[in-house]
């Protein structure tokens, strides 16, 4: 189909602002009389606090005051708490001083004493799950995701059952199959029973998460690092104690969440509650180390994954079990989306999994760019790879025979997808790699390095609906384009805007994106997390553009004859299909719809849709021709996003650091809005992955709790030397049925695929080692070529 | 705990010639703090686990800085920075080694930032004495990275004495290796020490890398011309390409006649808390011809006397293979 704007690329509006320095971060901004907080965080990885002696700060000159958990909402465990007097982990807030600068601050928090009563903690989950193992919460070791706590304790048998290098397989807290399992591993030519470890990395945001609060007439203005927008004006609100209505948020730019900003988290409200206490603007910076104290990170995995094969290589049954390490709070599901992630994108004809997710004595652990499901990647590419190899298959062969198309299934409940084009990515990913070719390099020496050939796959759901879209087009012709969706940095607030500028056939350059404050009247959005913007804001905005369009054709057929279907929209005009002399422009129409009012103007609305929308609307009436309605398109099973990476490496078998020689990765999401955008994507997942795979550490030391890794130095995100300065995109650009422009969300498997390639690369290059353990470093990488035993022990967490 | 990034109040001196600097750090002694091109200085004050009364900035002092020819050798101001190091025609072409290290050093904004004499006298980068821990080597009585259970990855493999640190300097290897002359400058005058000597190790000193006073100053390297235009090989392996300090790295200088090995001297950072000659490998060298075969026998006596912590045995293979590199190249 012929579009004006979609699969077109174009310059989002924010760009300008952030390369010059002018777009403003939560941090940047300054008001009168503000204050500046510091933290006390936890120098224990579990205790009680039992008293607090702030009296000598207080005392202090430019010290303003001192708030506690006792100050601030509770909200209860395992959730995470704004400021806490049982910490969980090393970095823990525990209290806050406001002063009249950071300086000021930081010397008042060493005045203050704090007693603590230690407590036993716990790093390893299985540590926990052993009988009378430590537990992170009061009620329990087992942390639900918005949900509570519970004791989950294995038996001494079952730890007994399982030898050292053995996943020991207690009851797990959730579980489901479907087929014949064990006839299926019965049956199958191959059976492979593996043991494996991922880390789960902090989210390596650059812009750790800042906020600023002040209170005017009993409305709370909170600027937040954040992800999204109108999602997280609730949560906030009920953070700060007040009505979703007297709450603003601000957060017009966010540098990087990567699934850590995408909803709300407490701590950002703490200077919302020491404004309020104090009477004062505050302002708490967050330091890099603090970021990686009490930030975010992946959760982390054990597991054991049986995996029985047909002779050309078909997955007949497989088995997985995740026990999550999932921090001091209720983690993100990773270890459910492992399991639909496998049986997703490898469709075995049966499967049976089972999870648990225990908590641990770490930082809160949150959604990270494929929660789950870039995990289940490292883990099953290169078993992929083992499969093939031992049973003589291709590999990527072996891989296009158990990839699904868009009559799969998945999951327990044998869910459908909206469509799936991950064979065709796959042939395209080979052919820009000239894989037939370039598999042949396999195991090739030259000097010290070796060649290694690799390939990697990796999905996560793509999309959402039934969220509202909005648009005003005022009296001037300006089409304003209201998103609440936030902006994470992927440009897809702006490229899913022009969904509507595309249905109303308007010029861009006549459209206004409205977006980043709660006082510019935004719509009820999903977050922008879980790859969903492209699908789902796609979606909204046609439906909010459509619902503005049907409202142009009617006024002019009241104003110009006949009836609405005689007309169309185009060039910033309504006009008749049959003269299109006779037509309205935008700016005429507008006019007319203040005129008319009622629905057109925004007076009245559809009821089915959001307060929050509904009071954006109301805000909105009187001034142009509103369009605003829910997305009630039709959805026909789960909209997937799916990606394949091949990469080739050069290995240096003296000293175990490798060469990334080639990348290429290729997507599957549906129709390409905006090309730019999308490579973007590919390529910025793709280092990610990299960095997931073979870079980033953290290390954990085992006898008091503390984190190794607090500043990007010691972290290891990837730098400019450590990834290909090329890297090759390629897309599928098939439409999906079920979104109206065929867009489906792709963000978090760019990431997966490249990892998991990378992964697969390594193992090929040592000739066949399998690690089963991410990340793969160069420690372990020169310890396996030269024969030596690893360091770690197999179920060990925490080590890298 | 607090949570850093934020600088306690010190007092500044911006002294401009070298006596002053000496008279401040006489007047102050341990309670100084020198600032060559802080990279390593403002991180330990925002941390607030250093916190001098005095901070000395030698930044304005124009005798520290510079690069000149000299009697026997070249003269390389202790102030002059990594990036102009890695820029000067004569280090590149007298003393390579020193040129390729320098640009290994970090990242082009340190490099840029960085000086030689404070990459030579940073402190090691032991993440339990980095967190502020009372570790021996902060001045308590007690090892976090030698028990059991420690994360000792980036530890060392020779010389523990209750401290297991390593030096992460690049260029402490290749000064080494260049049998550079160190001179320092302090009350009683100047005095000129090998850098063999200059760098100490806990079993000397448990709360300093070098014989440096407080009341002394480094000012400049010499590196004599004995070195000039040898064969040389440098060599860093860390997690990343940039930015990271090395697991294990390698200097050495070879001169060669006539196909034989006449000297040589190798040098391995990150093994141990001073720069480690591998004096065995270099005397299995000295009067054969530096080929594979030499290059293994001698790569393989690298890691004599090592003794592994629970997570660093894979520095041994990789020093080895870093030294058979060092003596036939990376073929």
């Amino acid at each position: 189909m012929a579009y004006k704007h979609i699969g077109k690329n174009f310059t989002p509006p924010d760009v300008r602002a952030k390369v010059t320095g002018k777009a403003k971060y939560s941090e940047d901004f300054r008001a009168e009389g503000m204050l500046f907080i510091k933290l006390l965080v936890s120098p224990m990885p579990h205790a009680i606090v039992r008293n607090v002696d702030a009296s000598e700060a207080l005392k202090m000159d430019g010290v303003i005051d001192v708030m506690t958990a006792d100050d601030v909402p509770n909200i209860p465990e395992p959730q995470m708490p704004i400021l806490t007097n049982h910490p969980k982990y090393v970095g823990d807030p525990i209290l806050a001083v406001a002063a009249i600068s950071e300086e000021v601050a930081s010397n008042a928090l060493e005045k203050i004493k704090v007693e603590y009563e230690s407590r036993p903690f716990v790093i390893d989950p299985l540590v926990s799950l052993f009988p009378g193992g430590p537990d992170v919460h009061d009620s329990g070791n087992v942390a639900l995701f918005r949900g509570k706590a519970e004791r989950h304790k294995w038996t001494a048998r079952d730890f007994a059952a399982a030898d050292d290098d053995e996943l020991p397989r207690g009851k797990p807290q959730s579980e489901w199959d479907y087929g014949d399992v064990d006839g299926g591993f019965s049956k199958a030519a191959l059976v492979l029973d593996e043991t494996f470890v991922i880390a789960g990395h902090p989210h390596q945001s650059m812009e750790p998460r800042s906020a600023f609060a002040y209170w005017e007439n009993g409305k709370c203005y909170l600027h937040a690092s954040s992800q999204s927008h109108t999602f997280n004006v609730p949560d906030y609100a009920k953070y700060c104690g007040i009505e979703t209505e007297d709450l603003i948020l601000i957060a017009e730019y966010c540098g990087g969440g990567f699934g850590s900003k995408g909803t709300a988290y407490p701590i950002a409200t703490i200077p919302a509650h020491m404004s309020k206490k104090v009477g004062r603007p505050c302002m708490m910076r967050i330091s890099r180390a603090e970021e990686y104290y009490l930030g975010s990170r992946r959760n982390g995995f054990q597991g054991n994954v049986k995996l029985g094969f047909s002779e050309d290589g078909r997955l007949v049954a497989a088995d997985l079990y995740v026990v999550q390490q999932s921090g001091a709070n209720d983690a993100f599901p990773d270890y459910a989306n492992a399991g639909l992630a496998l049986s997703l994108v490898y469709q075995p004809v049966a499967m049976r999994w089972k999870g648990i997710p225990v908590a641990t004595n770490t930082p809160p652990s949150g959604a990270q760019r494929g929660p789950g499901q870039n995990q289940l990647a490292c883990v099953m590419e290169p078993l992929m790879d083992k499969a093939a190899k031992t049973l003589g298959v291709d590999r990527l062969a072996i891989r296009e025979l158990n990839a699904p198309d868009s009559d799969s299934k998945f999951g327990g409940q044998r869910s459908p997808v909206s469509s799936a084009y991950l064979k065709e990515a796959m042939r395209d990913g080979a052919e820009r790699f000239n894989w037939e070719e370039k598999k042949k390099e396999s195991g090739q020496r030259n000097g010290s390095k070796v060649i290694g050939i690799g390939v990697g796959h990796a999905f996560h759901p793509g999309g959402s609906s039934g969220f509202d879209g909005l648009l005003r087009i005022a009296p001037d012709g300006k089409i304003h384009i209201h998103t609440g969706i936030g902006n994470l940095g992927t440009y897809s607030y702006a490229s899913t805007s022009r969904v509507a500028a595309e249905v109303l056939g308007c010029s861009w350059e006549n459209c206004v994106i409205e977006r980043g404050d709660s006082r510019r009247h935004l719509p009820w959005n999903l977050g922008q997390f879980g790859s969903n913007t492209s699908y789902t804001m796609s979606r909204t905005n046609y439906a909010g553009a459509m619902d503005a369009k049907m409202k142009l054709l009617e006024i002019a057929a009241m104003d110009l004859g006949g009836n609405a279907e005689d007309y169309d929209v185009g060039d910033d005009k309504v006009f008749s299909k049959t003269s299109p002399k006779k037509n309205l422009t935008f700016a005429q129409a507008a006019q007319r719809a203040i005129e008319l009012g009622g629905k057109y103007s925004g007076e009245e609305m559809n009821e089915d849709m959001h307060s929050i929308t509904k009071a954006s609307v109301t805000a909105l009436a009187g001034t142009g021709l509103i369009g605003a309605a829910k997305d009630k398109y039709p959805t026909k099973g789960l909209p997937p996003a799916l990606a394949s990476s091949f990469i080739k490496i050069e290995l240096d078998v003296e000293t175990g650091k490798f060469e990334i020689i080639d990348y290429v990765g290729t997507a599957d999401c549906g129709t390409v809005i905006h090309p730019q955008g999308l490579e973007h994507q590919i390529r910025g997942g793709g280092v990610m992955g990299i960095g997931m795979a073979s870079l980033e550490r953290i290390v954990y030391d085992p006898q008091n709790g503390l984190p190794a890794n607090v500043g990007f130095h010691q972290t290891k995100p990837p730098s400019y030397l450590d990834v290909p300065l090329e890297m090759d995109v390629g897309y599928v650009d098939k439409p999906d049925p079920t979104n109206p422009v065929g867009a489906r969300g792709i963000g978090e498997p760019l990431m997966g695929c490249a990892a998991s390639a990378l992964l697969s690369a390594i193992s090929d290059a040592l000739g066949g080692v399998y690690f089963n353990r991410t990340p793969v470093v160069p420690d372990m990488i020169i310890n396996a070529l030269a024969e030596k035993p690893q360091s770690y022990k197999t179920l060990q967490v925490s080590n890298q | 705990m607090s949570t850093k990034d934020m600088m306690p109040q010190f007092t500044l001196f911006q002294p401009t010639d070298i006596d002053n600097a000496l008279d401040l750090l006489e007047k102050y002694g341990e309670r100084s703090w020198k600032v060559a091109g802080g990279q390593d200085s403002y991180d330990w004050f925002k941390d607030r686990a250093k916190r001098p009364e005095a901070v000395i900035d030698l930044g304005g002092i124009a005798d520290l800085h510079g690069i000149r020819e000299v009697a026997d050798g070249i003269e390389i101001g202790a102030m002059t920075t990594l990036r102009e190091i890695v820029d000067n025609p004569m280090i590149a072409e007298r003393y390579g080694v020193l040129a390729q290290a320098a640009g290994r050093v970090a990242s082009p904004q340190i490099r840029n930032a960085g000086t030689l004499g404070g990459n030579l006298c940073q402190d090691t980068r032991c993440w339990y004495y980095r967190s502020g821990l009372d570790c021996y080597r902060a001045g308590g009585n007690t090892c976090y990275a030698d028990t059991p259970e420690g994360m000792n990855r980036e530890h060392c493999l020779f010389g523990a004495s209750r401290c297991v640190a390593v030096t992460p300097s690049d260029t402490a290897a290749a000064v080494t290796a260049l049998d550079a002359q160190m001179v320092i400058r302090g009350p009683a005058g100047e005095r000129v020490v090998p850098a063999e000597e200059f760098f100490i190790g806990p079993a000397i000193n448990i709360t300093r890398m070098t014989v440096v006073e407080p009341n002394e100053l480094l000012i400049a390297i010499r590196i004599p011309s004995k070195w000039a235009g040898a064969d040389f090989y440098f060599e860093k392996v860390a997690d990343r390409n940039t930015w990271d300090f090395p697991l294990v790295n390698v200097a050495s200088s070879m001169i060669v006649n006539n196909g034989i090995v006449e000297d040589i001297r190798i040098v391995c950072s990150g093994v141990e808390c001073v720069p480690k000659r591998i004096v065995g490998a270099e005397e299995i060298v000295r009067g054969s011809a530096p080929d594979a075969e030499t290059a293994d026998l001698a790569g393989s006596t690298a890691s004599r006397g090592a003794t592994p912590l629970n997570y660093n045995h894979f520095k041994i293979p990789l020093m080895e293979n870093l030294v058979k590199r060092a003596i036939r190249g990376n073929v």
